[in-house]
């Protein structure tokens, strides 16, 4: 007999659509209602088996396992961990007291994604708001350096471009979009208007944009850029009723990283002087904004976070995993609910696989090849409860679809908390 | 004969949809093995779509196929992933941040 929930939140990127329909049948998701495609094969792909940890490839029970971890976190004079991006609030919470009872670094994936843009924040701040604030105000969006058609495909309709709020009751038609980015992308050409520059000119345009707000005159411009089109742009955002700047990784991953960032949000603060207007980063993977929260409550720092001097430490470049690893700075590792072997540089993924590793994941996503102690465990958001931040910061509750047969994140980081020397 | 360009890696809907089967699975590995040239850039190198061509970084070498993509004389774009990750080097310029985007790279016909 099936079963049938409603109003279910989507955890595969950072929009968590709260509106979604799952039927369960067998303790099987059959069909999912409403979601994008990313988001039905999330749900649809899930496996909630009973999965035995493995030690080096080998089952074995779930003590065994877990002392084989305490092990390898015991013995480590420098222990990294990293991830916590699609696990909930708790479980990050978990994490956090873990790495300052053992003195390790820890990292979320925030570090190869927005960590540019917390960087930006701490310098410069940051005007910012909800997604219900644009959904049911802005008039005037601006996208720079992202592609939500194919990263975030249901952000257009929930909360931004086509959503009808309450002064935009016409939704599309009351609100004008511009891209802002380096290649047409299928969300360009869904925009009023096009924006092409540079690669590596997002600074100076933003710049440019500075002084043409406050009506000052430039000369040539900035190469490559049509400036006709950058004036226009000056225009649009002194003359619109609410304006908001979404930005993705074309930012942080560019050239520049938190000074496009800083830029951005001084021209968005500036832009409070004739209108109202904030800036959103486009968050990635699911919970990745609750891992800045959850840090930046326990130890003052969204990532990067050293916990080896006995204070919380902050230190790009330094206590960042790629470089904890390229510089062979980790002599052993705990990866909680991400996949760094798919997403670092090779000489990063080099060394994490000649350290001793640990993986807490879902059962599918866990890393044999990578992990010497793999912990397969539910997935909050299906058969775990828990809390995951939205894009916009805002905390929403995770329901169960079906009761864990494997142990959460939580419970295993509890266990292993228990455990480890101090 | 080789040829620079600037290299950037973004999401495509083939690879979104392959990572929850898993980052490494061959659904995500494979669609994110090509590289997207523009038109321009693919007839200054005589170079045809499906074709398989070289390209090289200071990280690394990676040979993998040809699409045709709308893109500017001079940019290529890669779909993020582990075929990428070979050519970007792991220094982050004390950021965290390796160049995911605006990376230098050379073609190379094979």
């Amino acid at each position: 007999m099936s079963q049938v929930f409603q109003n279910i939140v989507c955890k595969f990127c950072g929009c968590l659509c709260d509106d979604i329909t799952i039927e369960v049948e067998d303790a099987r998701i059959k069909k999912v209602k409403k979601a994008c495609v990313s988001g039905r094969g999330y749900f649809l792909d899930y496996d909630p088996s009973d999965v035995k940890p493995m030690i080096d490839g080998q089952e074995v029970e779930w003590d065994e396992a877990i002392a084989a971890a305490v092990d390898i976190l015991d013995r480590a004079d420098s222990p990294l961990i990293y991830g916590l991006s699609s696990t909930s609030s708790e479980g990050q919470r978990k994490a956090a007291k873990l790495a300052d009872r053992i003195g390790a670094t820890i990292d979320s994936t925030s570090s190869v994604c927005h960590f540019p843009t917390s960087q930006a924040f701490q310098a410069v701040g940051e005007a910012t708001c909800t997604l219900g604030e644009v959904k049911d105000r802005a008039d005037l969006m601006v996208f720079w350096g992202c592609n939500p058609m194919i990263a975030h495909p249901r952000h257009f309709a929930r909360y931004s471009a086509n959503a009808k709020g309450m002064l935009t009751k016409n939704g599309r038609k009351d609100r004008t979009v511009v891209v802002v980015d380096v290649r047409p992308t299928k969300t360009s050409k869904l925009a009023d208007h096009f924006l092409q520059i540079k690669p590596g000119t997002d600074y100076e345009v933003m710049t440019t944009l500075r002084a043409l707000i406050h009506g000052k005159k430039i000369g040539k411009g900035v190469e490559g850029v049509d400036m006709q089109q950058v004036e226009q742009l000056a225009d649009l955002m002194k003359s619109c009723r609410y304006g908001v700047t979404f930005f993705g990784m074309g930012l942080t991953m560019s050239p520049g990283r938190a000074y496009n960032i800083a830029e951005l949000f001084t021209l968005v603060a500036e832009l409070n002087k004739f209108t109202r207007f904030s800036a959103m980063p486009m968050r990635g993977h699911g919970n990745v904004a609750g891992a800045d929260q959850v840090l930046a409550w326990l130890s003052g720092y969204p990532t990067a976070v050293s916990m080896a001097c006995g204070v919380p430490k902050m230190g790009p470049g330094e206590f960042t995993s790629v470089d904890m690893l390229a510089n062979k700075e980790a002599d052993a590792a705990l990866i909680i609910a991400s996949n760094p072997a798919a997403h670092f540089p090779q000489a990063a993924v080099k060394h994490l696989k000649s350290i001793p590793s640990i993986h807490i994941a879902p059962a599918g996503e866990c890393l044999p090849d990578i992990a010497n102690v793999i912990l397969p465990t539910a997935c909050c958001g299906i058969d775990a409860p828990g809390t995951a931040y939205r894009m916009d910061n805002v905390p929403l509750r995770l329901q169960t679809v079906m009761p864990n047969i494997r142990p959460t994140d939580e419970e295993i980081l509890s266990r292993i908390i228990k455990a480890v020397k101090q | 004969m080789k040829n620079k360009y600037t290299l950037i890696t973004g999401r495509t809907k083939k690879q979104t949809d392959g990572l929850h089967k898993g980052a490494c699975s061959p659904d995500h590995v494979n669609a994110t093995s090509f590289v997207e040239i523009g038109p321009d850039d693919m007839a200054q190198l005589e170079i045809t779509e499906g074709q398989i061509i070289k390209l090289l970084s200071s990280a690394g070498i990676v040979e993998l196929p040809v699409q045709a993509g709308d893109l500017p004389v001079g940019l290529l774009f890669m779909p993020m992933g582990p075929t990428a990750n070979k050519l970007v080097g792991a220094e982050t310029f004390g950021t965290g941040m390796p160049s995911f985007k605006g990376l230098q790279v050379e073609v190379e016909i094979v």
